[in-house]
């Protein structure tokens, strides 16, 4: 099954002549149409200009260096509906914009198409990316492809799911406070995070704007790497995009991992974990320090990690709430009454946040804090090159389970906020599967524009558990 | 009147950069057809961010060290909340306590201070137009104007009477258009006022002997902002109008409300917009999408001195230099392109021995075209102007004597000591030659032959 490859398999065959763009479009169209009504993983497909680009792209195979020189040609993608995709609907899970087609393209889906890529869709997902689960969505929740009464973590549930049931080849997703990490261990995929202002903005539905961190699944840390090498980069029209050169991640990519110091703060697992995550956990920290020789060091300390979510849910709704502001259904989009529950939550906490007589205790103050947390991980990378956390305090839960009080849903963020508030890149990998056959995964963090240490780690992880049971599982749909 | 007038002001002028503030769109709005200068930055579309133009913020650092301000080292923008349809994103991006320049002053002609509080950056928003489209009124908005640099410059309320007001509004033009950095035409709306009015009873004195006002009273409990006046003939009868408004409120033991009034020109009055109670609470933080800005000293002096000469200082050199009357160098330098025009014609005026003083009556007096005349053709223009011929000495007397011989009356004048009548008759002489003669001369001549 061509759609089952990764991408670097693909290139390969696509290089080999083994195959062509348009037959792995087509094996992605046939998983879609075989599994999406059980899984409602899109939100809008573009199949025929799927198959013209791939057309396309099998032109330029036939000429000599394209694939050199275009590292996703003919490899199909999705989108999270976040990204403004020209001529194509956009609706960022909201039915506020279930009409809205944009102009223009997003910075990030304009630099894929341009490497090549094929884009079959817009994927599902909570609302405005407000949701640690799927279940806001205004389409409809998508299921879990491991069992599909449990939820797929959120917000990018769509993009998750479409990369662990092989109906895309990687999709890209937003990360503002654990949005690509959650889902990504909720679904056996790696999802990356990457450093705030490494991957251009402009484009992409504003959530929390000095959070919302652009990144992507995918099957591999090898292709995580080589879609990073797309995307990042400065962008004149997004002022918050670092200049910094972007390193050849793919061809940079280290193969040991023993001359890494991996933190491990023992507070985030005092934290009440469910009980295989943990095991699990503890035997990926195992593998880690006796299978690829890394020093660990246990006792890393980051003491304000205990204000992080109270600090997140502070900054982020102040900043949703401006940012919600233009949707006001003058020029585009329907009437502000079409914004979901959760929406309009946390507009009316952002509002307060920032009202005259408070902005000092919540806005600032939450501030001040975030400035402590930036210090907190300053000083532990002086120690250390990496830290690796868990990225969930429990395993997916059921679909409904945690609907009746949004605090629940919140602190299932408690170890994702703090890379969103700092800015670190951070990485999360597959490391098995709880007795009951629900994905858990673990958390590389390292210090801002060190990617490449996160694909060393989790490259240098993948290839030692390789062969490990867990890894031939594949989702019963 | 026993009240004196406490007046701030707000004025907004709106930068000639060729982008907007924050996007590529072209700023040069006026008159174009309506939504024709967009993109989804100024339009506010989902997903498009801000980028801010360097050259304006040049601009706006500029302009508040032209107005003696201090400009710090830190400046960041902040997002100015509020719902209104031309504001496309639901909020302005302004700035809030970090402004690029703070606490300047202005001097005018009386000699008197004014305190320049403030000078910081904005976005204007796009236009409402109210009219009525198939028998249904309707409100239409064009974006054109959305997103263009403006730059808010905010007075102490140091001023207490419309003279001054409408003297510092002229001063604030001048030197905004001797920076080159916007066209401040009030008609055009690329320079607005706001005037905050209030009305406190007379106690002390408020200036001093050096003529630097002294606070030495408290502020009015309330203020009435004034909007909608869009031209200097205005700016008089609207003040005028809202101080005998409140004088009256407060003759019967009320304080007039706090409050945004809007400027009638049909009865030249204000009426009630709406009520300010307080200031409206625009939950202003900084903007994330806007990373803060950092300047060096470097930088900052580097701008002051690119500042080109400013009209005090010009005028004063004008005076000094060319000997010019204070009179004739305020004329020459009420505007940057003829103050230009008049020293490259001095310097072409040298090589023919034209005076600055020569140069500066000539303009001053017959007003010549400076756009199309270059200056040295100027200079030819006074040379043929103040040349004279030679005469020929028999014709001359000629003349003379012929015009001697048909104005007895004036001869006799003449003799009687009128000196209107010496010129009258020199004019009739010289009227009798083609060329310009020299009248001295004539005169001379002629007043040898009567006695």
């Amino acid at each position: 099954m061509l759609n089952k490859l990764t991408i670097k398999k693909a290139r390969e065959g696509l290089k080999n002549k083994d195959f062509s763009s348009v037959e792995l479009t087509r094996a992605c169209f046939d998983r879609i149409n075989q599994t999406d009504k059980k899984l409602n993983v899109f939100v809008t497909l573009t199949e025929k200009e799927a198959l013209e680009q791939a057309e396309k792209a099998d032109k330029l195979i036939l000429q000599g260096q394209a694939l050199e020189n275009l590292p996703l040609l003919g490899i199909p993608l999705a989108l999270k509906d976040m990204y403004s995709t020209s001529g194509v609907k956009t609706t960022a899970g909201s039915n506020v914009l279930d009409d809205y087609i944009p102009q223009y393209d997003s910075t990030a889906a304009r630099k894929l198409k341009e490497a090549g890529a094929i884009i079959i869709g817009k994927t599902n997902q909570d609302a405005w990316a407000h949701g640690s689960s799927g279940e806001n969505s205004d389409f409809g929740p998508t299921k879990n492809p491991w069992n599909l009464e449990y939820v797929p973590g959120g917000s990018s549930s769509g993009s998750a799911v479409a990369v662990a049931t092989d109906m895309a080849f990687a999709a890209m997703g937003t990360d503002t406070g654990g949005s690509i990490r959650l889902p990504a261990s909720f679904t056996n995929t790696v999802g990356l995070k990457p450093t705030y202002g490494r991957v251009s903005r402009y484009g992409i539905v504003a959530m929390a704007s000095s959070h919302d961190s652009i990144g992507h699944f995918t099957k591999t840390v090898e292709d995580s790497a080589l879609i990073l090498g797309v995307t990042a980069g400065k962008d004149d029209n997004d002022a918050t995009a670092s200049s910094q050169d972007v390193p050849n991640y793919t061809k940079n990519l280290s193969h040991e991992a023993k001359t890494l110091r991996v933190g491990i703060d023992p507070e985030f697992h005092s934290e009440h974990i469910e009980a295989d995550s943990l095991s699990l956990l503890k035997n990926a920290y195992n593998v880690i320090k006796n299978v690829l020789g890394s020093q660990i060091i246990p006792d890393i300390t980051l003491p304000h990690s205990k204000y992080a979510n109270a600090c997140y849910y502070i900054i982020q709704t102040s900043e949703v709430s401006s940012n919600l502001a233009k949707y006001d259904g003058i020029r585009y989009g329907s009437a502000r009454q079409n914004f979901g529950e959760e929406a309009k939550r946390r507009i009316m906490l952002g509002t307060h946040a920032l009202s005259s007589g408070y902005y000092d205790q919540y806005y600032n103050k939450a501030s001040q804090v975030r400035s402590m947390l930036i210090e907190d991980y300053k000083k532990a990378f002086e120690k250390v090159d990496v830290i690796i956390a868990p990225v969930s305090p429990t395993p997916p839960w059921k679909l409904g389970e945690k609907l009746d009080d949004p605090l629940k849903m919140y602190l299932s963020d408690i170890f994702t906020v703090t890379a969103n508030l700092t800015g670190l890149p951070a990485l999360s990998i597959p490391i098995g599967f709880t007795k009951n056959g629900l994905p858990v995964g673990m958390q590389i963090i390292a210090p801002h524009f060190s990617e490449e240490l996160l694909f060393q780690l989790g490259h240098a992880y993948e290839q030692a558990t390789q062969d490990e049971d867990w890894r031939k599982k594949e989702p019963d749909l | 009147m026993k009240y004196t007038p406490v007046i701030g002001l707000e004025v907004h002028v709106e930068l000639k950069t060729k982008s907007k503030m924050f996007c590529a769109c072209s700023a040069d709005y006026f008159g174009k057809e309506p939504n024709t200068h967009t993109c989804p930055v100024c339009l506010g579309l989902p997903g498009a961010l801000p980028v801010a133009n360097r050259k304006a913020v040049e601009w706006c650092i500029m302009i508040g060290q032209a107005l003696n301000c201090e400009t710090p080292l830190f400046s960041k923008f902040d997002r100015k909340n509020y719902f209104y349809p031309d504001l496309a994103k639901g909020y302005q991006i302004s700035q809030y306590d970090k402004p690029f320049a703070v606490n300047g002053w202005i001097k005018l002609r009386n000699g008197k201070k004014f305190g320049i509080t403030r000078v910081h950056m904005e976005e204007d928003t796009g236009k409402l137009i109210h009219e009525t489209v198939n028998g249904e009124k309707v409100s239409l908005i064009d974006f054109n104007r959305s997103g263009v640099p403006l730059v808010e410059i905010v007075t102490e309320p140091d001023f207490s009477n419309a003279e001054d007001v409408t003297e510092y509004l002229h001063k604030l033009q001048q030197i905004v258009r001797y920076l080159d950095v916007s066209n401040a035409d009030m008609e055009k709306g690329d320079m607005r006022l706001e005037p905050n009015i209030s009305l406190r009873l007379n106690t002390t004195n408020t200036t001093n002997n050096t003529n630097n006002s002294i606070r030495d009273w408290e502020l009015p409990s309330y203020k009435v902002e004034v909007k909608n006046i869009n031209s200097f003939s205005f700016v008089g009868k609207a003040i005028e109008f809202e101080i005998k408004r409140q004088a009256e409120i407060l003759d019967k033991g009320e304080t007039p409300a706090q409050e945004t009034r809007g400027f009638v020109e049909s009865s030249n009055s204000t009426v009630s917009q709406r009520s300010k109670e307080g200031a409206a609470d625009y939950r202003y933080f900084p903007d994330p999408d806007l990373p803060p800005l950092r300047w060096t000293e470097g930088y900052l002096d580097q701008l002051k001195k690119s500042l080109p000469e400013l009209p005090e200082a010009k005028l004063k050199r004008f005076q000094d230099e060319y000997s010019l009357s204070g009179y004739d160098a305020e004329i020459l330098t009420r505007e940057k392109p003829m103050s230009d025009y008049f020293e490259n014609a001095v310097i072409d005026g040298k090589e023919f021995g034209i005076s600055a003083k020569q140069i500066a009556n000539y303009i001053i007096n017959k007003k010549p075209n400076i756009e199309e005349i270059l200056p040295a053709q100027l200079i030819q223009n006074i040379v043929q102007s103040t040349k004279v011929s030679d005469v020929d000495e028999d014709k001359l007397n000629e003349v003379i004597d012929k015009v001697i011989s048909e104005n007895p009356k004036a001869i006799l004048d003449f003799k009687k000591g009128k000196e209107n009548a010496i010129m009258f008759l020199v004019g009739q002489i010289m009227r009798q030659f083609p060329e310009k003669i020299d009248s001295e001369k004539v005169k001379a001549v002629l007043t040898a032959k009567i006695k």
